[in-house]
């Protein structure tokens, strides 16, 4: 049993006791799902559990704007070809959401931890990362998570502090690369992604960026693209070996193809076989709900999660293949962002002459951008009586976080 | 191109873009088509000069070293600078209203030199203000409550040539009385939203005066339904 995690002191026992009670209790009361309230209890009662209950484990941590829990799961996935894995599921993904994923699989070797750009110094500093994955960086809830330069930061001093651990970084996003430009051990994927409106000067000495074609170089220092590990192509990627592998992923989109390499080369450098990675995290398919169908008086309804102007932008690109009618749910509480600013960075005039609903709480903000847009559109701030009210057939559902978040509770209930 | 058609210059959108606020130069575009009025929006990139020629400036809102080589660009190719004596009508918004004015100072306290378009200083306050924000316009300059999302470190000292936009009810502004600033054509304002699409009434007015003429009102119903929640949040 020398692969199983370190005995608990008393102190974290307790704690994690205690915490797992909590969830429990919570999720019997029909208080929430309990990814997290225990963790912050364990956490109150031993403010290092993150330490300990990460303490002989093989940890990787998964950390950007966009993806994160989609490739949390893939990796997490490849990485059960190994052992068990001890992961955050449902996007609960600060400290406490990690105690509590943890306390519930006390004996697994193996974490994979999706981590908020914000708490990342922490994790990364409590639970000494084997592997920490950086998928990208972009305007997301300025208000509440603050501007990208600052998150770029924050996490450069972070990785470049890393000891033994191994950086999975797009080259293709500017600010990953100068995140993990310092870091003394990185695997360079090139995803073919990239929200570039963010990055028009270099994040570390401000002169301009330049790009030619997929190459990209800072104008004032040596910051440039890194000459990749691992590439993702059309439908498959390439390995280090140079192997090509298609990727046949169940989930649709250039971006889940991206998430699927930056998986599997995480995957790689935790000791997964690259066919073994490959093989399962293929096969992942609703990621707490996120591109699952459902069924409401004979309309088929997709969901999709968007939370910022990259997902969004992305997200549109996905849904244009087919020219089904849209309901669009936005609202902005203080996990979306407060500030709806961003809905103008969007573009929404990809969706003209389609049937649109604007939807959510903050409906009436969309349907002024969809009115400057110039996208017929009515609202209904219901999205579920919005799905009722297009014709009947597939509809595709794009929310943003908390909107998705209650619009799947709520359909998960009816079914 | 036709003498007729308004050009709204849309300034270093690649570094001063962070706040969508791009969606002021398609507010006033729209309004201006909608009307029959030709209007088109003209980015001007970094690396780009800028042209003295445009009708409407619109500079939107970036992060600090965005914002540092934004000022220099401008201060470099100062066709800007050259419309504003040619009586062009300018909105700076948030980071606009920090390099607009003579100098702005950072955290760190280095003070760097503004576009001295507007008699003002500008330097990094305590906390960021972060919130919505409500102020009445100042000297009837419009119709209707100013309504907007701020979030910004800068506090903001206007000397005696420039008026403030508005005076603050809800939220901070420049100083948590007076909010934005006004010099001749030249309209500044700590607000997102952004803050055209928030405020139909401002949008008009600048529309007013780029073209002469005055302009009848538009009815849309979500913008005067968006406004009244928005104004209703606030209160």
């Amino acid at each position: 049993m020398n692969d199983s995690p370190a005995r608990l002191p008393l102190r974290t026992a307790a704690a994690v006791k205690l915490g797992n009670l909590s969830s429990s209790l919570s999720q019997k009361m029909g208080l929430g799902a309990g990814g997290m309230i225990g963790g912050r209890v364990a956490l109150k009662l031993d403010p290092q559990a993150l330490n300990r209950l990460t303490q002989g484990r093989k940890v990787a941590v998964v950390t950007g704007t966009n993806g994160k829990t989609t490739s949390t799961m893939m990796l997490a996935r490849a990485v059960g070809a190994l052992g068990e894995v001890a992961t955050n599921h449902s996007g609960a993904n600060m400290p406490d959401g990690h105690v509590t994923a943890l306390s519930k699989q006390p004996d697994a070797p193996y974490a994979v931890l999706e981590c908020d750009e914000g708490y990342f110094p922490a994790v990364a500093g409590a639970s000494n990362p084997a592997v920490a994955v950086i998928l990208n960086l972009s305007r997301d809830q300025l208000d509440r998570v603050g501007e990208v330069r600052t998150i770029e930061r924050s996490l450069r001093d972070t990785v470049t502090k890393l000891q033994n651990c191994t950086i999975i970084a797009n080259c293709d996003d500017v600010m990953v690369t100068s995140a993990a430009w310092n870091a003394s051990k990185v695997i360079w994927v090139a995803t073919g992604t990239g929200w570039h409106h963010d990055s028009a000067s270099c994040p570390r000495c401000g002169n301009p960026i330049r790009w030619q074609g997929e190459h990209w170089h800072c104008t004032g220092c040596d910051l440039a693209r890194p000459h990749p590990n691992w590439i993702t192509a059309d439908e498959s990627m390439i390995t280090p070996e140079h192997q090509k592998l298609e990727l046949r992923l169940t989930l649709p989109g250039k971006f889940n193809q991206a998430n699927a390499v930056m998986a599997s080369a995480a995957a790689h450098a935790m000791g997964v076989r690259t066919e073994d990675a490959v093989a399962r995290l293929r096969g992942v398919s609703n990621v707490s709900g996120r591109y699952r169908t459902i069924q409401r008086n004979g309309r088929s309804a997709r969901l999709l999660l968007s939370k910022n102007p990259a997902g969004w932008s992305e997200t549109l690109t996905v849904v244009k293949e087919a020219n089904h009618p849209a309901v669009l749910v936005i609202n902005a509480q203080e996990a979306d962002g407060r500030d709806l600013s961003w809905l103008w960075d969007v573009p929404f005039e990809r969706l003209q002459g389609r049937t649109v609903i604007a939807s959510g709480e903050r409906a009436t903000d969309l349907a002024v951008r969809l009115t400057y847009a110039e996208v017929q559109h009515t609202i209904v701030p219901d999205p579920l009586k919005a799905i009722d009210q297009m014709p009947q057939g597939a509809v595709e559902v794009i929310a943003n976080y908390t909107a998705f978040r209650d619009l799947n509770a709520r359909a998960a209930a009816d079914e | 191109m036709s003498e007729s058609t308004i050009q709204i210059a849309l300034v270093l959108p690649d570094l001063l873009g962070t706040y969508g606020d791009f969606g002021n130069a398609v507010v006033l575009e729209k309004r201006m088509t909608w009307r029959g009025i030709k209007a088109e929006i003209v980015p001007i990139n970094y690396g780009e000069p800028v042209p003295d020629s445009c009708d409407i400036y619109v500079v939107g809102g970036g992060e600090d070293t965005a914002q540092t080589l934004a000022v220099k660009h401008l201060r470099e190719h100062p066709g800007l600078q050259r419309a504003v004596t040619k009586n062009a009508v300018v909105l700076g918004v948030c980071a606009g209203i920090q390099i607009f004015g003579e100098s702005f100072t950072r955290a760190d306290n280095v003070t760097h030199p503004g576009m001295g378009l507007i008699d003002s200083t500008s330097h990094a306050g305590g906390s960021r203000a972060i919130g919505e924000v409500l102020a009445e316009p100042a000297d009837g300059l419009f119709e209707g409550v100013l309504s907007g999302f701020e979030n910004h470190q800068g506090r903001t000292v206007l000397g005696p040539a420039a008026r403030p936009l508005a005076h603050v009810k809800v939220g901070t502004g420049n100083d948590g009385s007076v909010e934005g600033a006004v010099q001749g054509r030249i309209v500044c304002t700590y607000l997102h939203g952004p803050v055209l699409p928030r405020n139909p009434q401002l949008a008009d007015l600048l529309i007013e005066w780029a073209t002469g003429t005055k302009v009848a009102p538009l009815d849309l119903p979500a913008v005067t339904a968006m406004r009244a929640e928005r104004v209703r949040a606030a209160s």
